[in-house]
């Protein structure tokens, strides 16, 4: 595989128009990656779902070059109906199409920061293949007090030209004091074995507002890897909700540093998985001030084969004195060959604080599908009904109205 | 102040903080062949007990010390330890409590455990270790009308060769991890319990440990046998002298309940925790694995953990038979610069077994406290459930309280339930018993003692006053 890399790395490199200096910086990511290799169940990270191995089951041999030199087509069918939105297009990993017409253009900057890789202290070798393959990394700066009116759809979607290559994604985020972005990762694949990478970095200014929803739905063989580093000053928001359905594998990691009083955070996710698929969240929440909150809800309904597993972890800094950290995990295992893993984790420093978390799991309650059976549901409604409110729960904590009935649409829940 | 004020003073520090001068036969310096044959040679043991050790030997060569904890310390020389010490006057067996060294008893006097007086009083049988020789066993007479073995472990290699042999390294392998691996090699003493089919345990059968010889790592196993329909109720208590260089302490309990038996296993544990700037202390590395191997089994751990520098263990429980139960009530208190990594493991392998964990951890000063744990519900467990309470209380912003449960479900029919909170003794509840009379060590002791209260009931009479005080104790000067 390391032939592989540094071949296709020199290839992606040639195409590139960026100085010697930050040819340097990439082929220092590329030793490091090279080094590191993909993750395995040996760290601790991992140890429930080991990507190495999946790559190594699922495709095989990864390819890491693309050739980005000739633009693909949009297929307007994959556009999200019944929503007035802005866009960004990314097919098969190359930018198609940025288009901000429903707003005030000079609220918005975008710039190409390719050569400015931000770094931040993680040891995680994708970030690391992230940063040394990535072509293209934008930054999207949303001004002081403007509030987009409509809410950015970035169209992940791949076609059939492609087959076992690593795709990596990155874009830059900056919301300036008292802004407010509504961003939904939209992914909609028609290629199977390939690997997307994706690493979005948010940096969130006083007072603005962030709202992020991965909608992962349509059935597809890829595998997935995304990360959001969040960085929170005072009275700022963030609010990720994640659903994971429809890759074979999907692993969602949100890491968020609280460092200004008063700053929150919420992560809401449903796993909603069938036949052999993989799929993890995991999230990390910094406390590093007093006066933070934090609060993440992770349901999973699981059929046949699948496996989901959550490990989020709230740490709490000594400084950070009336911290608030709620974490829940539930999950239904619906069959005897699915699998449930999770490692909510506490790590506190500060003695004034309200930190807890709870996790369950088990089947479907017998007591209620015949309370629903004996009001004249059939067994499979009514196990629909349960299922259904069980995620309504998640989807309901969704704060933007639209949205929230856009996810419901494509759940295909019902009020 | 003269040299013996200050020696009183510094005895003050630590209760039973003395050493007792008695000659020690020690085997060389050192981790070898040679020494675990000398060990092997000096207890009389069998051919297959030195290969059993010697296979042991073998894999560790091989394992290295884990690292993945969260408490670390220094290096650990083990070519620097003794691995073999025992009380000089133990080379002509005493044949009862009156041949005993008087300084030998003495000790046990000062630790609170006059071994006649006990005996008699409580009606409790003492198999007091002192360093790695069992001296006394008492109520042998008692126990023996039951047919019930209490011996030390050396004792059972000699005379029930049949049943260590069958049992022992059953739950605890040989190829386990490291501290177990290095016990299997170098154990020198220990207790072994054998309850017949049928028989309950008419008393509590407890043991006192000591540590006494200066750089001697104690390594004690502990092999305890519930066969068919018996009980046994089994209590642990330890303290150790005062010492500037760290010692270790890796013991391994191995327990075993057959059909339809219970194993009752309560610890107080409070070694010396090294002095208020965190200098010297026992690092406590034990193994404690229980097997539920027969159906209807139980088997439910208590433990008390307020001393040593460093606690890292993980009492667990296999349930193998169907309908069999596992239990673990834990209290862990740190204090000053103490750590502690600790929780327990159920791991769900038979039908319709249940396991509880209720976990309450304690941290005060600098110190760092980790709850850890496992429920892993096996495919084939089904119609199991877990339930898991692990609370925390913090005092001070200078200390930490972590809890990394690990969750594995793999059964559709079985339910986990986990449930932890984080959280420190409010000003209101302060206010409330200060305003009735008291003062604001004696309200923390009481509102801890009531956050512990689930699992202090667990323990057996005797144990609770004790408990109850050590909690109190240990906490002193943490607050104002």
């Amino acid at each position: 595989m390391n032939e592989q890399l540094q071949l296709d790395f020199d290839k992606v490199i040639k195409t590139l128009k960026i100085s010697e200096k930050e040819i340097q910086l990439k082929k220092s990511f590329l030793k490091k990656f090279i080094e590191n290799g993909f993750p395995n169940r040996k760290q601790e990270d991992w140890r429930f779902l080991d990507i190495s191995q999946i790559i190594k089951k699922n495709i095989g041999e990864l390819s890491f070059f693309n050739d980005y030199s000739l633009p693909n087509k949009i297929d307007p069918s994959i556009f999200v109906d019944g929503l007035e939105h802005n866009k960004i297009i990314f097919i098969n990993g190359r930018i198609e199409k940025i288009d901000f017409s429903y707003e005030d253009q000079s609220q918005i900057e975008i710039n190409d920061e390719i050569g400015k890789n931000i770094k931040f202290n993680y040891e995680n070798s994708l970030i690391d293949l992230n940063n040394a393959f990535t072509n293209k990394v934008y930054k999207i700066l949303i001004k002081k007090n403007y509030s987009l009116k409509k809410p950015l759809i970035i169209y992940h979607s791949t076609n059939n030209k492609i087959k076992s290559k690593n795709l990596n994604l990155s874009l830059n985020f900056e919301l300036e004091e008292n802004s407010c972005l509504r961003l939904i990762d939209y992914f909609s694949d028609n290629t199977d074995k390939n690997f997307v990478n994706i690493l979005y970095n948010f940096n969130l200014k006083k007072y603005s507002i962030l709202k992020n929803y991965k909608l992962d739905k349509f059935r597809n063989k890829n595998l997935k890897y995304s990360f959001n580093n969040i960085e929170q000053e005072g009275n700022s928001i963030s609010e990720t909700f994640i659903l994971s359905s429809g890759s074979d594998y999907f692993k969602n990691e949100v890491n968020c540093n609280l460092n200004g009083e008063y700053s929150s955070a919420f992560i809401n996710g449903v796993f909603s998985l069938k036949e052999n698929q993989q799929h993890e969240i995991r999230s990390t929440i910094n406390h590093l001030v007093e006066n933070t909150k934090s609060y993440q809800l992770i349901k999973s309904v699981l059929g046949k084969n699948s496996k989901s597993a959550y490990q989020g972890r709230i740490f709490v800094d000594s400084k950070a004195q009336k911290t608030d950290g709620y974490q829940l995990s539930k999950a239904i295992l619906l069959d005897e060959t699915s699998e449930f893993n999770a490692k909510p984790e506490l790590e506190i420093y500060a003695d004034d604080v309200k930190c807890s978390h709870g996790s369950a799991s088990g089947s479907l309650n017998e007591n209620s599908i015949f309370y629903l059976m004996s009001r004249g549901l059939n067994y499979q409604q009514s196990k629909e009904l349960l299922i259904n409110g069980f995620l309504l729960d998640v989807v309901e904590k969704i704060t933007d109205s639209e949205i929230k009935n856009l996810v419901k649409n494509i759940i295909g829940l019902k009020e | 102040m003269d040299t013996r004020e200050k020696d009183i003073e510094k005895l003050k520090d630590y209760k039973y903080g003395f050493t007792t001068d008695i000659e020690n036969i020690k085997a060389p310096k050192g981790l070898n062949e040679d020494v675990i044959k000398f060990i092997s040679k000096i207890k009389k043991e069998p051919q297959w007990m030195l290969d059993f050790r010697l296979k042991a030997y073998e894999r560790l060569k091989l394992l290295k010390e884990p690292n993945w904890q969260k408490p670390k310390y220094p290096k650990i020389d083990y070519q620097d330890l003794y691995y073999y010490s025992a009380p000089k006057s133990m080379k002509d067996k005493p044949k009862s409590l009156d041949e005993l060294d008087p300084k030998l008893l003495e000790t046990y006097k000062k630790l609170g455990i006059p071994l006649q007086e006990q005996a008699r009083l409580n009606g409790i049988a003492v198999d007091a270790v002192f360093d790695s020789v069992s001296v006394a066993t008492t109520f042998k007479g008692e126990l023996t009308k039951h047919g019930i073995i209490f011996c030390s472990i050396s004792e059972a290699i000699q005379k029930y060769p049949d049943l260590v042999k069958k049992y022992l390294g059953t739950v605890i392998p040989v190829t386990d991890h490291f501290f177990a691996t290095l016990n299997s090699a170098v154990f020198t003493d220990g207790s072994f319990v054998y309850i017949p089919e049928g028989v309950k345990c008419p008393m509590e059968l407890s043991t006192y440990f000591r540590i006494n010889a200066s750089q001697t790592g104690q390594f004690e196993r502990t092999l305890i046998i519930a066969d068919k329909g018996s009980y046994v109720s089994y209590l642990e208590g330890c303290t150790a002298p005062m010492r500037d260089e760290n010692q270790l302490h890796a013991a391994n309990v191995e327990l075993i309940a057959l059909d339809d038996a219970e194993i009752k296993y309560s610890t107080v544990q409070n070694w010396y925790p090294g002095d208020e700037n965190g200098k010297g202390g026992i690092y406590n590395f034990v193994t404690k694995r229980g097997l539920c191997k027969g159906k209807n089994s139980k088997i439910s751990w208590t433990q008390v953990e307020t001393g040593s520098a460093i606690t890292w263990k993980y009492p667990s429980c296999i349930l193998k038979g169907d309908n069999s139960i596992g239990e673990f009530y834990s209290i862990a208190i740190t204090n000053n610069h103490q750590k502690a990594d600790t929780g327990t493991k159920m791991i769900h392998l038979g039908k319709n077994t249940k396991s509880k964990i209720i976990s309450k951890g304690i941290s005060a000063g600098f110190s760092d406290m980790t709850y850890r744990g496992l429920v892993d519900i096996n495919s084939k467990a089904k119609n199991s459930s877990n339930y898991t309470q692990c609370d925390s209380l913090l005092m001070g912003n200078k200390c930490g309280a972590h809890t990394v449960p690990y969750i594995k479900n793999k059964n559709f029919d079985s339910n986990i339930a986990h449930e932890a909170t984080t959280s420190k003794i409010s000003e209101e509840q302060l206010h409330y018993c200060q305003q009735r009379g008291l003062n604001s060590e004696e309200a923390v002791g009481l509102i801890v003692n009531g956050f512990c209260k689930e699992v202090l009931q667990q323990l057996p009479m005797e144990f609770a006053v004790e408990a109850q005080k050590l909690v109190g104790i240990s906490l002193e000067g943490s607050v104002g």
